[in-house]
């Protein structure tokens, strides 16, 4: 078999699928991690966020993070052109649709809107990346912070001030909902494309998946909420 | 249980061949035993329009106890109607009550094109089967049973696998129209025993090739088909069958 034949079968373009999104969701973990740090305000009044700050400028400075991160982009592209690809190719296979749907008698909702959850992920994205990627990796339009006399990019003041606006809040929010949803049937889903078929595992994956979700898209919104209401900053 | 009679509402898709647009028609049928089965009731119904002179329903049926896999109504919305683990030929009509309409579609799918009102034609899934859903044994005296010795929880997952009766409700519930699911208990049912071991990896290659020749969609894992498939086939078997895809294509020149 040609890997060609491989990748471009069903099964192996949701290999892809598979493949990618739980690389992206090892990814989640790092983001989610580094940007808690903005946390330690709660505990520190004087932090004012430096870890964050410090931390984020590691992520910035290091040569194999940098690799990584190009390893990044092309997942997530790698991720929505086969995803569109694949839910362009399933719409297609009933011409014909049915005048009373199965709808949630058979399936979680969230399950069924893969699709229209990464579309509107994606728009977050955009708009999330203009927002800080952009200022702190092309434009380079970041105050500029010194900490024991190196001076990196103030990112936790640059999070302030997007953080202040009403409409912001209510896009990071819808964000983080559709990330949520989209985790929830994404990750266990990821495990069972990939070829996990003990039931052991499969279950507990189930139960992982929903936990994951939950904290991971919980903590995400509480980053713009706390900036918002002055709880953080 | 009690006996009582019904009167009902059946909405029903009308087609007289693959090439016409089909439609809905409406037909009022006067009582009806709730000890029928809901395919007697569609017998009742095809006798008053040929006392009537109009065409009678056409519908796929075959044992009708539940084993053929050849009915294939999708009910309100559901392959086999409201119950859980069923075929339509064992759907009874003391699952309704007087006054209920009930809407009758075919399965819709590309791949199950509509031959005629509720006959779909199934062959993708002969072709997929002729594609590698068998095993190759050259004729002779029958082994002894116990000669091969099977893993017990093997031969149970391989026993349910096999019970899969190739009806097609998974592709008709499936968003994605994927039969993945009949796939891969097929595939599964064969995996797990070790008479499918010499053609394992090309049995599974050749299988999907196939699937996707016929054009269903791919699985995303949603549940829908576990949840109306008749025999109970566990979505468990679809992760086996990536498994045994992955492997195979990942490694065989």
């Amino acid at each position: 078999m040609q890997w060609s034949e491989f990748f471009t079968s069903s099964v192996g373009k949701k290999f892809v699928m598979g493949l990618t999104g739980l690389f992206l969701i090892s990814f989640l973990v790092i983001h989610v991690g580094i940007n808690a740090t903005i946390f330690a305000d709660l505990v520190d009044p004087d932090e004012n966020g430096a870890m964050f700050n410090k931390a984020a400028h590691f992520m910035g400075s290091t040569v194999l993070i940098r690799i990584l991160e190009i390893g990044l982009f092309a997942g997530i592209i790698l991720h929505i052109v086969q995803g569109y690809m694949l839910e362009a190719k399933n719409r297609s296979a009933r011409s014909v649709g049915y005048a009373v749907n199965l709808g949630n008698r058979g399936s979680k909702w969230y399950s069924r809107a893969m699709g229209l959850l990464g579309t509107i992920i994606l728009l977050f994205l955009i708009i999330h990346m203009a927002h800080f990627w952009v200022k702190a990796r092309i434009t380079h339009t970041l105050a500029p912070v010194t900490y024991n006399g190196v001076e990196m990019h103030d990112m936790f003041s640059e999070m302030k001030a997007v953080f202040s606006e009403g409409w912001v809040i209510a896009v990071y929010l819808l964000g983080c909902i559709s990330l949520g949803y989209h985790l929830a049937h994404g990750f266990q889903s990821a495990f069972r494309t990939v070829g996990v078929h003990n039931n052991k595992y499969n279950s507990l994956l189930v139960n992982l998946g929903y936990g994951f979700s939950i904290l991971v898209s919980l903590l995400f919104a509480l980053m713009p909420v706390a900036m918002y209401f002055g709880w953080v900053g | 249980m009690e006996h009582y009679t019904m009167n009902l509402t059946l909405k029903v898709w009308r087609q007289k061949n693959s090439q016409e647009k089909g439609r809905f028609e409406t037909y009022q049928v006067k009582n009806i035993s709730s000890e029928m089965s809901f395919l007697e009731m569609f017998d009742v119904l095809n006798e008053e329009l040929i006392r009537e002179g109009k065409e009678p329903i056409a519908f796929d049926h075959d044992c009708r106890e539940g084993i053929c896999g050849m009915c294939s109504m999708y009910i309100n919305g559901k392959p086999h109607g409201p119950w859980h683990a069923n075929t339509t030929c064992q759907l009874h009509m003391r699952a309704y009550k007087d006054g209920d309409t009930i809407v009758v579609e075919p399965w819709r799918a590309n791949a199950f094109p509509v031959v005629k009102d509720l006959v779909v034609d199934r062959s993708s899934f002969d072709r997929i089967i002729q594609a590698g859903g068998y095993i190759s044994v050259n004729t002779g005296n029958a082994v002894d049973a116990n000669a091969i010795p099977i893993e017990k929880d093997k031969a149970d997952n391989a026993f349910a696998a096999a019970a899969c009766i190739g009806c097609g409700a998974c592709v008709a519930a499936c968003k994605n129209s994927s039969a993945m699911l009949f796939l891969s208990a097929k595939v599964s049912h064969l995996a797990l025993l070790p008479q499918g071991g010499p053609e394992r990896k090309g049995r599974v290659l050749n299988m999907v090739a196939q699937m996707d020749r016929e054009g269903f969609g791919a699985c995303t894992n949603t549940g829908a088909c576990e949840a109306v498939c008749p025999k109970e086939i566990s979505i468990t078997n679809i992760a086996r069958l990536n498994a045994e895809y992955i492997g195979a294509g990942l490694v065989v020149e």
